[in-house]
């Protein structure tokens, strides 16, 4: 039952195969086994999960059939959750207990879901790897000795492991479909604005956005349709109709025109990647469509205009953590500057720093014009090359990452660590909708495909996805676990 | 040497929204502290901003009263500095695209010439919250109400060449915002706040002196005083050999000085960017014509109709229409009395008398404009005379039943009965032979001493037209 993705879990729950209550508690009982070891939670809401699931229940007896209802989630620990501790991962939130409910989980709560407990990530979203949370690196399921990628990692690893049926994450430069690739799960990235922003803990305003981790696209199919809309709390949410992102699913491939970026087959792509890649794409064709080269020249710009942009708006982001209001303060401050500067030398991890002091520096008098203005140029590039090459096709498919899971510690310099995020930063840029599914398993270990859509057309790159797990099996594969070790 | 004074504002001006600029907090003015501080405010993790369109009316609102261009597509921007209550650790405010550009105002110089005074920009911005550094037991409190108020910061170009003209500018913006009803604008209170960079040069000179920027001027009295204050300081300083150093100074009201706050040199790099949470604001022109439509008449209208329609005197009319409040009285005295010029006589003369001794606004007048209209209305239809009426004002302080009661309870109302004039005419005559005498011989100014008689007699009530015709008659 565990392994069941939500569609299979709500049929189920529908048929009274199962209650809540009981899917509830056997998702507990693996997360008290595995927990451990993974570290993919930082906070687990057993009693609070066993009341919800009950309700759910109680709602199913007396009619209640929406197709979430009483099925167990977690949230990456970004999300606000009321009087729920929600530390994004760092020491500076360690105490901090959410007034409110983000949008997003006031949504799936309005579904009638479970909140089995908050994931692990990236300090602040600032990472690829899961290493850089204050809470402990996460482990990839597949591979205790590998990261499991970042910074959704924690909710990558639960879904991963069957720790619960579906999780949120947030994606600002591939911060979901990374994990999604190295921990063989699929991960969608809504387009910009599609997904309200309220409550989530801003890392890079402009590129945050929230989206599923689950175990088919049918499934991200299914959290799309709780989780997209206009939110008059957010003004960078689009007012666009929501379509009913399950009705395209079975549409079929025939003539589907595949674009495959020269530049995402180039160097830097480890073999074993691109061979499940490209075996990938055949399977494509078999289903009807047809696949071509295309160009994204500017692409190689991306990670550089990523590291301006990012860290730039992150430097303010996060500047009301200041130890005035909430979070960490420092023990005895003499004044005011002290109190600032240790409860932010102490609170903020290396990483956090060291994008403050990026951002911080490309904004200042003298830098900007050559910094923050010429990085936005480049993002402006970026989605021309988007909207060119769309014009000859429909969806754009690749690598989700060059490298399969690498093992923690071996990207200890920092420009490594951002390569990693190479084919997937340029949709954030370019706010486009995107999806990573498992193509592949090379030498035990997942492979990612990634699928990138036009604006707004989520529909049609869940679509895609989907008709692609319907042929294939990558989806269904399992890692194997080992309880108790690390 | 002869040294020419020039000035450019910096007027902060708080917008009258019921809520904040970002988040839907109420703004009134003196609640607990913290009490209007919602989780937007409080920059709590993960809330964003959303733009009160209230405020974005009243800026385009102000915008078109001084003929500025409205920016199409304005943009709000983060100005990052720390400071405890600045809780986002930045403002929100407009840097390269204001909602306001270009524009400009004229004011009323002290020999009556007008002059037009440039406006560069206004832009909108959120106000920070307040530290408070007392009654805390040596800690500091810090005070959020305030957090995310709206302003709308108005900067004039440096056209102001001596005090008297920046007093006259500030009061003119004072009026137009108060007509406007896009701010209190009270200064003592905050909701007007002005910063004025001064700087001389010798007369003819063509560019600029070094500037300083005197903050905390907190009412119009000070402003004229701080800028002379100011000058004063650069004239000595540059006569004597010295160097004016760019910087920010503190007005202190009560020792009359400005004193040094902090070098420039070392201000602040604000790393200004795009706020990425708020999209450009686009604005329709049929938005821009909507605000036009509704605009109300401004103070130079006013002031043009009052000469025109009600023949008022530039003096008079710019006396009243100064200020939105008066404007309104005296509009209000005129509709139910039916003489201008009298009811402009007694509104900027007895009211503005009685209001500057009793220390009072004229929105808290004593006497209300349908009062003193209806008083007016007397003297106009000959019911009472002019004297008597400074006196049934008077009681209108103490009294506040209708004053036509007044007037008739206390027998104050013009005798006109020809029959009861004969009678004073007659008792007159009767008692003052000689002077009767004396106008027969033709000495006619003695006939004013005999109608100041019967006027006495009749305790000014006797209407004394109709006593100089009846004595003459009768004296023939």
């Amino acid at each position: 039952m565990i392994e069941k993705t939500v569609a299979e879990l709500s049929a189920a729950l529908r048929a009274r195969k199962i209650s809540s209550v009981e899917l509830t508690q056997t998702f507990l009982d693996r997360i008290a086994r595995f927990n451990e070891s993974l570290n993919a939670f930082i906070t687990v809401c057993e009693e609070s999960a066993l009341v919800e699931a009950e309700a759910a229940d109680a709602a199913r007896v007396s009619g209640d059939d929406r197709p979430l209802l009483g099925i167990p989630l977690a949230h990456k620990d970004i999300f606000c959750s009321r009087g729920v501790l929600t530390s994004c991962g760092s020491k500076m939130l360690h105490n901090f207990i959410a007034p409110y409910d983000a949008r997003v989980v006031e949504l799936f709560k309005e579904a009638g879901t479970v909140m089995l407990g908050k994931t692990n990530m990236d300090e602040f979203a600032m990472g690829s790897s899961n290493e850089t949370s204050h809470y402990g690196p996460v482990r990839n399921p597949w591979d205790n000795r590998r990261v499991p990628g970042g910074s959704s990692g924690g909710s990558a690893a639960a879904v991963a492991a069957d720790l619960c049926a579906m999780a949120t994450g947030t994606d600002t430069g591939g911060s979901i479909r990374q994990p999604a690739a190295f921990c063989g799960i699929t991960g969608f990235k809504p387009s910009y604005g599609r997904v309200s922003r309220w409550g989530m803990i801003a890392f890079a305003s402009s590129l945050d956005q929230a989206g599923p981790l689950c175990k088919s696209a049918e499934d991200a199919a299914l959290m799309m349709n709780v989780m997209a809309g206009l939110d008059d709390k957010d003004s960078t949410s689009i007012d666009r109709p929501v379509p009913d992102y399950s009705a395209h699913l079975g549409d079929s491939l025939k003539g589907l025109k595949i674009g495959i970026p020269r530049q995402h087959f180039a160097e830097g792509l480890s073999a074993d990647v691109e061979q499940s890649i490209r075996d990938g794409l055949k399977q494509f064709e078999s289903l009807g469509a047809r696949i071509m080269d295309i160009d994204l020249p500017n692409n190689h710009l991306s990670v550089s205009a990523y590291y301006v942009v990012a860290p730039a708006e992150a430097s303010a982001n996060l500047s009301r953590y200041d130890g005035v209001r909430y979070g960490y303060r420092c023990d005895n401050p003499v004044d005011l500057e002290d109190m600032y500067k240790r409860s932010r030398s102490e609170g903020f991890g290396d990483e956090v720093k060291r994008r403050i002091l990026v951002g911080t520096y490309a904004l200042s008098a003298g830098y900007y014009d050559a910094y923050y203005r010429k990085a936005q140029k480049i993002r402006r590039l970026i989605k021309q090359d988007f909207s060119r090459a769309f014009q000859d096709v429909d969806v754009i498919i690749g690598p989700t990452s060059p490298h399969k899971a690498f093992e923690l510690g071996a990207k200890s310099d920092p420009v490594a660590m951002y390569l990693e995020d190479i084919y997937t930063i340029a949709v954030n840029l370019a706010g486009l909708p995107a999806i990573s599914i498992p193509a592949g398993l090379a030498n035990s270990l997942p492979v990612g495909m990634h699928i990138v859509g036009q604006d707004f057309d989520e529909a049609r790159v869940l679509n895609v996805a989907h008709q692609f797990q319907l042929a294939t099996n990558w989806h269904r594969h399992k890692p194997s676990l080992q309880s108790g070790e690390a | 040497m002869d040294w020419e004074t020039v000035i450019g504002l910096e007027v902060h001006v708080q917008l009258s929204t019921q809520s904040k600029l970002f988040s839907g907090t109420s703004t009134r003015f003196g609640a607990e502290p913290n009490s209007q501080a919602n989780i937007y405010d409080l920059a709590m993790p993960g809330t964003l901003p959303v733009l009160n369109k209230t405020a974005l009316k009243m800026a385009v609102r102000f915008g078109l009263a001084v003929d500025a261009e409205i920016g199409r597509r304005s943009v709000f921007d983060r100005k990052n500095y720390f400071y405890p209550d600045l809780p986002k650790g930045y403002q929100v405010s407009q840097l390269d695209y204001p909602i306001v550009g270009k524009g400009s105002l004229s004011i009323t110089l002290d020999d009556g010439a007008e002059k037009l005074i440039g406006i560069t920009r206004a832009h909108m911005e959120e106000d920070a919250g307040k530290s408070l550094h007392e009654d805390f037991h040596g800690r500091s409190g810090i005070d959020l109400n305030r957090a995310g108020t709206p302003l709308l910061e108005i900067v004039s170009e440096p056209d102001l060449r001596n005090a008297r003209e920046a007093v006259a500018y500030l009061k003119k913006l004072h009026a137009i915002v108060r007509y406007l009803d896009i701010s209190d604008a009270i200064m003592a209170q905050g909701s007007m706040r002005c910063d004025a960079n001064v700087s001389i040069r010798p007369r003819g000179q063509q560019e600029f002196g070094t500037r300083t920027e005197i903050k905390n001027i907190n009412s119009f009295r000070f402003v004229e005083r701080a800028i002379n204050h100011e000058v004063e300081r650069q004239k000595d300083l540059l006569e004597d050999g010295g160097k004016v150093v760019q910087e920010t100074r503190l007005y202190d009201s009560d020792k009359d000085e400005t004193r040094s706050m902090r070098s420039k040199e070392v201000a602040n790099d604000y790393r200004y960017f795009p706020e990425p949470d708020l999209l450009p604001v686009e604005i329709e022109e049929s938005f821009v014509e909507a605000v036009r439509a509704e605009l109300p008449e401004l103070p130079d209208e006013k002031k043009a109709r009052f000469m025109s329609e009600l023949g008022l005197s530039e003096y008079d009319a710019g006396v009243l229409v100064s200020s939105r409040d008066m404007a309104e009285y005296f509009e209000k005295v005129v509709a139910l009395c039916g003489d201008a010029k009298l009811a402009a006589n007694w509104v900027s003369g007895d009211l503005q008398a009685l209001l500057k001794r009793l220390d009072l606004e004229i929105t808290d007048a004593p006497i209300q404009a349908d009062r003193l209209g209806a008083l007016i209305a007397r003297i106009k239809d000959k019911t009472i005379s002019g004297k008597i009426a400074k006196s049934v004002f008077d009681t209108l302080l103490e009294d506040d039943s209708p004053v036509d009661n007044i007037i008739e309870s206390q027998g104050l109302k013009q005798v006109t009965d020809s029959g009861a004039i004969e009678k004073l005419v007659d008792d007159v005559i009767a008692a003052n032979p000689e002077q009767v005498q004396q106008v027969k011989d033709g000495k006619e100014q003695v006939l004013g001493y005999l109608v100041g008689q019967a006027m006495k007699l009749s305790q000014g009530k006797a209407n004394p037209g109709q006593v100089n015709e009846m004595l003459r008659e009768k004296i023939k």
